[in-house]
Order: C-alpha cells, then sequence, then structure tokens
C-alpha cells in the first residue's frame, strides 16, 4: 500500500522534477543600470502569452521568464528597445504589445474617445442654448 | 417637437436591445482567443539546438532543407496534452510522416520516461531549455505543430494537441507542401 501510494507520488512529482531552472536572466537584473531600466519599460508592455492579462514583468509563468529573458540578453547585446519590440511583432503579431498601433482593426479605439467627446460638447451646447 | 419625443421614448429599450445582441453574440459565439504565429508563410528562424536524449541527433534548421515536409512538434514531458496528441503523431508517423520535435524546458532522463510511456513518434529532438526557439517560432505553448516544408518554409501551425480529426488536416497540409503549392 505505502509503495503504490509513494508510486502514484513519484508519478506526480515527476513532472515539477522535469522542469529546467528559470533563464538566466529571467529573474536577475542586468548589471548596467541604464540597460536594464530600459529592459524594464519594455517588459511592462509585452504581455504574457500565457497569461493574457499580464505584461511579462508582472508574472511568474515560465514562459514569461523566458521572454524576460530574451529581453535583457537583447538590450545587453545593444539593441534598442523598439528593435526587441519588432522581433517579437514579427513572431506574434501586434498582439504580444499592449500598445496597440493604429490599423485596420484597431482604429475605432483611436477614434472612438474623440467622437465621445465631439458628441458631449454638442449635447451640452444644445442643452446650454435652451435655458 | 412633441413628435420627436415621442420617438425618444423608445431609445432606451433599442439600447437595451442592442446590449442584449452584444452579449448573445459573445455567448454563443465566442471571439477566437487563440495565439496564432506570425511566421507561417515565412522560413523557420535559423537555429541549431543540441541533442535531448541519448541515442537521437539534435535538430537544427538545416534538417528541415532536405527536400521533403516535415512536422516540427513543440513538446515536453511536463505537458500534459501532449500525452493526448501522443497516439495522433504516432498515427502519422505510421502513415509515412517523418516528425521532428524541440522539448521545451525540460530535461533528459524526463524525455526518456515520457517517451517510453507514451511512444516515440520522433526522428530528431532538439533541447531547447530557455524556450528561445519557441520564441523564435511565434509558439505560445506547448503542444503545438508546424508543418514545415523540403524548403525549410513554415506552411501551417497548428495550437494545441493534434485530435484524432486533426489528423487528416496534418496530412493534406503536408502533401500541398509536398507538391509545392
Amino acid at each position: 500500500m505505502t509503495r503504490r501510494v509513494l508510486v502514484a507520488l513519484a508519478l506526480v512529482a515527476a513532472p515539477v522534477a522535469a522542469q529546467r531552472p528559470p533563464a538566466a536572466l529571467a529573474y536577475t537584473q542586468l548589471r548596467n543600470p541604464a540597460q536594464e531600466a530600459e529592459a524594464r519599460a519594455l517588459m511592462e508592455t509585452l504581455r504574457c502569452l500565457v497569461c493574457q492579462g499580464q505584461s511579462i514583468a508582472d508574472s511568474d509563468a515560465d514562459m514569461a521568464g523566458d521572454m524576460r529573458a530574451l529581453v535583457r540578453q537583447r538590450i545587453a547585446g545593444g539593441e534598442r528597445p523598439e528593435q526587441v519590440r519588432q522581433w517579437l511583432i514579427a513572431r506574434y503579431g501586434d498582439y504580444v504589445t499592449f500598445d496597440p498601433p493604429v490599423g485596420g482593426t484597431t482604429w475605432p479605439l483611436w477614434l472612438a474617445p474623440i467622437v465621445l467627446l465631439g458628441v458631449g460638447v454638442l449635447i451640452a451646447r444644445i442643452s446650454f442654448r435652451r435655458r | 417637437m412633441v413628435g420627436v419625443k415621442r420617438w425618444l421614448v423608445w431609445l432606451p429599450l433599442c439600447a437595451f436591445g442592442i446590449i442584449v445582441v452584444v452579449v448573445m453574440w459573445g455567448l454563443y459565439l465566442p471571439a477566437d482567443r487563440t495565439v496564432y504565429s506570425a511566421m507561417a508563410g515565412k522560413p523557420l528562424p535559423a537555429f541549431n539546438l543540441p541533442p535531448a536524449v541519448a541515442g537521437k541527433p539534435g535538430l537544427s534548421d538545416r534538417d528541415f532543407r532536405q527536400g521533403k515536409p516535415r512536422l516540427l512538434n513543440v513538446f515536453a514531458s511536463w505537458c500534459i496534452p501532449c500525452i493526448a496528441e501522443a497516439p495522433q503523431l504516432l498515427t502519422l508517423k505510421a502513415a509515412g510522416v517523418a516528425i521532428d520535435a524541440v522539448a521545451i524546458r525540460d530535461t533528459g532522463p524526463a524525455i526518456t520516461a515520457f517517451l517510453r510511456r507514451n511512444g516515440d513518434p520522433y526522428a530528431r529532438i532538439g533541447d531547447d531549455a530557455t524556450s528561445r526557439l519557441q520564441l523564435a517560432l511565434g509558439s505560445s505553448g506547448v503542444p503545438e505543430t508546424f508543418v514545415v516544408d523540403g524548403q525549410g518554409v513554415i506552411r501551417m501551425q497548428h495550437v494545441g494537441d493534434i485530435r484524432a480529426e486533426d489528423v487528416a488536416k496534418l496530412q493534406q497540409a503536408l502533401a500541398e507542401a509536398e507538391r509545392g503549392e
């Protein structure tokens, strides 16, 4: 009986033991503070792909850790944050960045506040004129 | 003016109706939240991964430019849906499909145990300890499967485990890649 329980436990624990430690720069800051600040700012605007409401800076997911390591390595290698962002967009689409560029499907997002503000001004003008 | 006011009475109901339609739409036809790779139609990125298990070669992008289409399976021994898709991969292998794999954040002994338990459809397995290749492929999880033609161009991406009903779709994509369509 005890042996069966142990085997069952080993089976449950095996997948955990199979995982590697996180990538070197997933939880370690860069030595150069200016580069670390750039990397950090970029990470806060990149979406974690397996925990989609979080940025990779906020997430403890393994994949977010690997993405942080990638960002830090590329920044340390001399790339500009915008180049790293474009590299990821080329692979995952605009979805990966929290700051969507104006495009075919996102223009209502940018236009709606302006339109709503205009409607508000119009309603206010009509109401005041009536008085 | 009175006529306009009478018409305006219906406005809140109309607004409510529109909201009901939008909510029903979302309930019955939920948006596809799958994150697809933007690399479909593009060549594989250059990579060279060491072997993940003893007795099986590692994986490089050159292995996909031998003139024959192949499957690139992104998997891990810690991934539960990968167990579910294992029988389908074995079916594809039995049908003569060449399958290579990249193991994500995995260790040799764990992969060996996984293959012993679930069958081994792979010709080569590359070791991707920090998701390097996975990120370069635009893959957002395990398992995923890429159909790569004989020139190393990604023809199709299948996200999630391969179900029995997906096998024919993959075989068709492989046949189209072979014919160069």
